[in-house]
């Protein structure tokens, strides 16, 4: 009877122990778990790379097979991509969306928790097969995260179907979840917020949703026509039955490149959060970010071919792609000439999260420049899947979209569990990152013009300096992600309280809430003005 | 803490004490043909307007992260818009890209001109080796790479052109306009001379085109830049450029090497000249996936020692080397190599490793076979 009275009372009902986790409807849980998904994610994704970075410390071939050199880059890929990068931002979404728009939850929790709960099968498939080959039991993918036909469709081992399944999955989770953002930010936000007067991050989030929408189901497409190729007889991508291999690459750039802006938009929207609560001045230039953002959008439909000007194409389609590509510029250039308007004349602190954000501009504009540099055709057969493109990807990827995670977590941990963080410990992490990172990053640049091309499990002599110094970076870059973890681990068991507002300068509806945020953010709407 | 700085000093150490190894080029290379120079100078145009820009945009945001703080007692501003600059910043970048388009549309004319050329190869891609075929010469042959295995596995020292060396070179007349014609025989790989600044594409199905034009005599070397399957990293490209003398006199060569070749299938061939001919051919083509000592990779390559192909029917094991085996790795061999390499290959196969079948295998059979 005294348990029943309890739980009245009790407004969360929270549900206790596995269920919790597993009938999760909650948009805090299913984010706890989605984030906690990418961080495991990272670990593994991060020590097949510390694997192939140990393999190309010098020439010669000393730890792997290039067979299975080539399995680890893939995974390597893949994981990345799909399990860490893109599950992080969704968790994002999930903490953040209904507590900035002043709603209770997402508009479709069931869906929300199949979104999720589809990843760890997906992931368990395509992980499955890396351990199947370590049993000698077959080859994992080893077709590199592009999966180009016909290595991945006539010549793939026969975990590719594993791998197509798990792609299917993935796709599933994807489109369920930003459908679920769109129907959230559509139809929950609190009165009086008009769609201008959206925080960045929901707008990112929000145009990232129906990057998602329009170029999963291609995704999907492009897999099963690998799995009748492979299965069925079909000749998709065989030139022997007719099929067409370059078909192949037009089918998975049209997905693959705007999949690269959903991997950085959200990121946008972090950055265009940060940087203004801790420069304690207005964002500036909050319509032209939300039109930039939205150029962006657009212009990432048409420039998918500039991954394939060695494939022969005419001389007009390089022309155009080339020019479309230039036009990225100009958005990109606009976001970042806005985040330092913001941070100029402000009154600036270096919090953690701060210090991500800066490195992230900092970073993150070195990559758009190799970009620049990389749409340029004549010089791009020079760059073309050689080291240079490993550095410039890296660059937007890991100190682009990866830093703006971390500076998101340690932007919002405050307010997710109440605690503040150990300010001490996330500037170090902070330094060794950005350092070694750099140290990792940087000579890729190097040798790439010099000739080496990627996904080569040895190299020729002239490239072996800088190969060392990647590889120390690398190391120093994995294991100073225990301290984050450390971090983190730390700030959900405790520490100094946090207060409601969290930051000095923050603003935003999440930051009205108490710290640890309620179990249903907003129950009655606050009124936006 | 400890964690971290150990393997740094370990590498530090590493570094120092690696003295052989001293070349840390920076940037690309101009090369020796007017493409490999348009795209030098194109990539050096489009580099220092990024780092001019890059000045600019780090410097403004160094300056306001060292002077605009709280702990300098900065008052925040409130502004959070303004048009002109709004404005200038979108027009100035279009501007900075339109002086960077045109000179990038002319080279890239220039660099796809592939019309009155003096010559042609077709350059055709194979799992994991190249084959050049001199178009109108009666001249063909395979390009394997030609590093020993003891290299990569660190147990001979490393030779100068570790990796970027072949045992059949091709070789090209300066001062000709030579077109290459790219196709693949199974995946896609990438014919890529950094120094000529030619990368293309190799695509089953399709033939692409590109050319160079070299003046200088010497030795170019590249790599494939598709990833093409395991040995990817172990197919590269090794291009001679010679007077056009030199080159006829070559050709010549090469062309009589060949009729020689060919006629070796109509002679009997004893055991030992079998075996010794076909540890060669075997190391060259087949080496790359069932391994030097035929134990394979388990998992992705069978192995060929103690197998039931290689102790059994005889016909059969022809018939696997020359024709293939469909949807596998396996490609047929028949139409890469002659008579003599094929049946020495397959004696060899039956007889080396302790498969001790005793059986030989001539030309005559091989071509019956076929």
């Amino acid at each position: 009877m005294n348990a029943v009275v309890e739980e009245h009372h009790d407004h969360d009902h929270k549900p206790t122990g596995l269920g919790r986790w597993l009938f999760s409807t909650n948009h805090k849980d299913i984010g706890t778990m989605y984030l906690w998904f990418s961080f495991t994610m990272f670990f593994i994704g991060g020590a097949l790379a510390l694997v192939i970075r140990a393999e190309l410390f010098q020439p010669g071939l000393q730890i792997v097979e290039p067979e299975f050199f080539n399995q680890l880059t893939t995974l390597h890929g893949l994981i990345m991509v799909f399990g860490v990068i893109m599950p992080a931002f969704v968790g994002l979404a999930n903490w953040q969306l209904p507590m900035m728009i002043g709603a209770p939850d997402m508009a479709l929790p069931r869906m929300n928790n199949w979104s999720f709960w589809l990843l760890p099968g997906a992931f368990g498939l395509l992980l499955a097969s890396l351990v199947m080959s370590l049993m000698g039991m077959g080859s994992a993918p080893n077709f590199g995260w592009t999966f180009y036909a016909p290595l991945s469709t006539t010549y793939g081992p026969d975990s590719t179907d594993y791998f197509i399944f798990s792609v299917h999955l993935m796709g599933i989770s994807s489109v369920m979840g930003a459908i679920n953002v769109i129907a959230t930010i559509m139809n929950l936000r609190a009165p009086g917020m008009t769609y201008m007067k959206m925080p960045i991050f929901v707008w990112t989030w929000f145009i990232t949703a129906y990057l998602l929408i329009a170029v999963m189901p291609v995704l999907a497409g492009v897999v099963t026509m690998m799995l009748t190729d492979r299965n069925f007889g079909t000749s998709f991508f065989d030139a022997a039955g007719g099929g067409d291999p370059v078909m192949f690459q037009h089918v998975f750039w049209f997905f693959g490149h705007p999949e690269v802006y959903i991997m950085i938009l959200p990121a946008f929207g972090i950055i265009s959060s940060i940087v203004p609560t801790f420069s304690r001045k207005p964002l500036f230039g909050y319509s032209s970010m939300v039109y930039a953002t939205a150029s962006i959008a657009f212009l990432s439909f048409i420039v998918w071919a500039h991954h394939m000007f060695t494939t022969g194409m005419p001389v007009a389609g390089e022309l155009f792609f080339m020019y479309a590509t230039m036009l990225i510029a100009i958005p990109t250039g606009v976001k970042v000439f806005n985040w330092i308007s913001t941070m100029w004349r402000g009154a600036l602190t270096f919090e953690t999260p701060m210090l991500f954000a800066i490195a992230f501009i900092f970073l993150f504009t070195m990559g758009g420049f190799t970009g620049l540099m990389l749409c340029i055709v004549p010089a791009d057969f020079q760059y073309h899947d050689t080291y240079f493109v490993v550095a410039h990807f890296h660059y937007v990827l890991v100190t682009g979209a990866a830093f703006s995670i971390m500076a998101a977590v340690y932007f919002w941990l405050p307010k997710w569990t109440g605690n503040m963080y150990d300010e001490k410990l996330g500037k170090l992490h902070f330094w060794l990152t950005c350092i070694s990172a750099n140290v990792l990053f940087f000579p890729m640049h190097f040798v790439g013009l010099a000739g080496m091309p990627r996904r080569i499990p040895d190299y020729a002599l002239q490239f072996a300096e800088f190969n060392q110094i990647a590889t120390v970076g690398a190391f120093v870059f994995g294991f100073s992600q225990l301290i984050f973890l450390y971090v983190v681990i730390k700030c959900v068991k405790g520490g100094e309280k946090a207060t409601d507002k969290v930051w000095e300068g923050a603003h935003g509806l999440e930051f009205d809430l108490p710290s640890p945020a309620p179990f249903h953010s907003y129950t009655t709407p606050p009124e936006v003005k | 803490m400890r964690a971290v700085t150990r393997p740094l000093g370990l590498a530090c150490l590493l570094l120092a004490s690696n003295p052989t190894l001293a070349d840390y080029q920076l940037n690309l290379a101009p090369g020796v043909t007017t493409t490999s120079q348009n795209a030098y100078d194109i990539h050096q145009i489009v580099m220092w307007i990024c780092v001019v820009i890059g000045i600019v945009v780090y410097g403004v945001m160094t300056y306001s992260i060292l002077t605009h703080t709280k702990a300098k007692k900065h008052k925040p501003a409130t502004f959070d818009d303004n048009l002109t600059v709004e404005i200038l910043w979108t027009v100035i970048p279009i501007l900075i890209l339109i002086g960077m388009a045109i000179p990038a549309t002319s080279s890239l004319l220039a660099m796809e001109d592939t019309s009155n050329s003096d010559m042609s190869i077709k350059v055709t891609g194979y799992q994991w080796k190249w084959h050049y075929d001199y178009v109108g010469e009666d001249v063909s042959f395979f390009s394997n790479m030609s590093t020993p295995m003891e290299q990569i596995k660190d147990k001979e020292t490393k030779g100068e052109n570790y990796l970027l060396e072949v045992d059949n070179t091709i070789v090209i007349p300066t001062g000709k306009k030579v077109r290459f014609l790219f196709t693949s025989n199974d995946v896609i790989h990438a014919w890529w001379v950094p120094a000529f600044g030619v990368k293309k594409d190799a695509i089953p199905g399709y033939i692409n085109e590109s050319w160079a034009r070299v003046e200088e005599p010497g030795i170019y070397r590249g790599q494939c830049a598709e990833l093409c399957g395991s040995n990817h990293g172990f197919m590269p490209i090794v291009v001679e450029a010679k007077s056009e003398e030199d080159y006829l006199a070559w050709l010549g060569e090469k062309k009589t090497a060949q009729a020689a070749a060919n006629a070796s299938g109509n002679k009997t061939w004893t055991m030992d000249e079998l075996m010794s001919h076909g540890e060669t051919a075997y190391n060259t083509s087949c080496a790359a996936c069932h391994q030097a000592g035929g134990e394979g990779l388990p998992g992705a390559f069978p192995a060929i020692k103690g197998s039931a192909i290689a102790v059994g029917d005889i016909a059969k094991h022809i018939e696997i080397v020359v024709k293939g085996v469909e949807g596998t790795g396996m490609q047929a061999f028949g139409p890469q190599l002659n008579d003599a390499d094929l049946a020495a290959i397959i004696t060899y196969e039956r007889n080396a490793w302790g498969n001790n079948t005793g059986d030989m295998v001539q030309p005559s059979d091989v071509k019956a076979a076929r």
